[in-house]
């Protein structure tokens, strides 16, 4: 049977934006499957955005959305789930809105532990504004702002959400399709602040930039460098130089930011906890 | 409604594959992934070339990133 998605989109929406062969779409598809598996209202679900390429999702999407500022998609989606807990909070967006401008609204929203499913999209660079570097572009890469190759080193993204607080942490690839929804939807059933890194490929900006031939090639180059979290635990650090670790990287049940909140309510109001 | 090349069933255990050509890019990704060579690239569009040697493995559905091609199994 043919996959429905149709019925999650908002009518007349595609053709979506995207650049052939954008990765953005393969992620998009997952989280349609993964918010399907989880059965979730389309009235009582929010997707959020900042901008980028990969913050115009939520326009496409038939659900309660919120596109907003860059860098900003965190703050505005702690917004929304205080004043409706009861809402399902899907935040996503790029990796420069969400580790670059908005790192900051990134962590704490780690910190505080609160009940939403961040989904970021890091093709490595800053797509939808021609390609300059990105906290996730790898060092030594071009970009158009560095031209002689990135001297910076990396933030990793799974890393910094568990050091953060993150209490639900996993990362796949473009390339491990199915693995996207899989993790997606682990992230939604849990209790707490999830993030879920999906590597995925801009070939527009980045592609062409650092020898990639082809799109075909950039998706060979996901599947090269991912390593699931069980094979890795058996291989020397030589073995693992240049990889990124897929699959469940952290997972941890502790309280949750909405529910810690209700309780100050209730003390403030002089109710009983 | 948009257009859409859509093989031939040849025979029961035949998909039918559709192309919305409205959507399809091109990005050569189903074409590559499919395991059969079902598919190949024209001008920018993919067309359905070898119907009857799909194995209904989904790839190319499962892959493609502009939601163009579908693989109807009944
Ligand atoms: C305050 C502000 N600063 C800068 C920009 C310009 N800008 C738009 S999108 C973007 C980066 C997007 O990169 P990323 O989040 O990785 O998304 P991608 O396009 O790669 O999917 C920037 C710098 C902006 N829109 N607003
Ligand atoms: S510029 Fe890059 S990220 Fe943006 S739509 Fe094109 S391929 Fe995707
Ligand atoms: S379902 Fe599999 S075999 Fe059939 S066309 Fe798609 S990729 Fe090829
Ligand atoms: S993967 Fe999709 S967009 Fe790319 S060539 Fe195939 S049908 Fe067209
Ligand atoms: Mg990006």
């Amino acid at each position: 049977m043919a996959y429905d998605y149709e019925k999650s989109i908002r009518p007349g929406k595609l053709p979506h934006i995207w650049c052939p062969g954008c990765g953005h779409g393969i992620a998009m598809k997952g989280l349609i499957r993964a918010m399907d598996t989880c059965g979730l209202d389309k009235n009582n679900t929010a997707i959020v955005s900042g901008i980028g390429c990969a913050s115009r999702l939520p326009g496409y999407m038939d659900y309660c959305t919120l596109h907003t500022a860059h860098g900003r998609a965190a703050a505005f989606a702690t917004g929304v789930k205080m004043a409706k807990p009861e809402m399902n909070v899907i935040v996503m967006g790029g990796d420069g809105d969400g580790t670059a401008i908005g790192g900051n609204h990134f962590i704490h929203a780690c910190r505080r532990n609160i009940d939403m499913t961040y989904v970021i999209f890091n093709n490595f660079i800053y797509g939808m504004t021609g390609g300059q570097f990105s906290p996730c572009t790898p060092t030594g890469d071009k970009a158009s702002t560095t031209p002689y190759g990135n001297p910076d080193p990396i933030f990793d993204i799974s890393k910094l959400a568990i050091g953060a607080g993150a209490t639900f942490v996993a990362r796949t690839t473009a390339f491990h399709a199915t693995q996207i929804d899989k993790l997606i939807a682990e992230g939604i059933k849990h209790k707490g602040m999830s993030v879920i890194e999906v590597l995925d490929d801009c070939p527009t900006t980045y592609g062409r930039r650092n020898k990639f031939r082809s799109v075909v090639d950039m998706m060979k180059r996901l599947k090269e460098i991912a390593v699931p979290v069980a094979a890795a635990s058996k291989m020397t650090a030589e073995q693992l130089e240049g990889k990124v670790l897929t699959g469940v990287l952290y997972k941890e049940d502790k309280p949750e930011y909405c529910e810690q909140y209700a309780k100050v309510i209730a003390k403030a109001q002089g109710r009983a906890v | 409604m948009s257009s859409s090349n859509e093989a031939v069933q040849k025979k029961g255990s035949t998909p039918r594959i559709e192309v919305i050509e409205r959507y399809c890019k091109g990005c050569s990704i189903c074409v590559e992934f499919c395991p059969t060579r079902v598919l190949e690239m024209e001008t920018f569009v993919v067309q359905v070339v070898k119907p009857e040697a799909c194995i209904k493995c989904m790839q190319c559905e499962l892959r493609c990133p502009d939601f163009a091609i579908k693989v109807h199994t009944e």
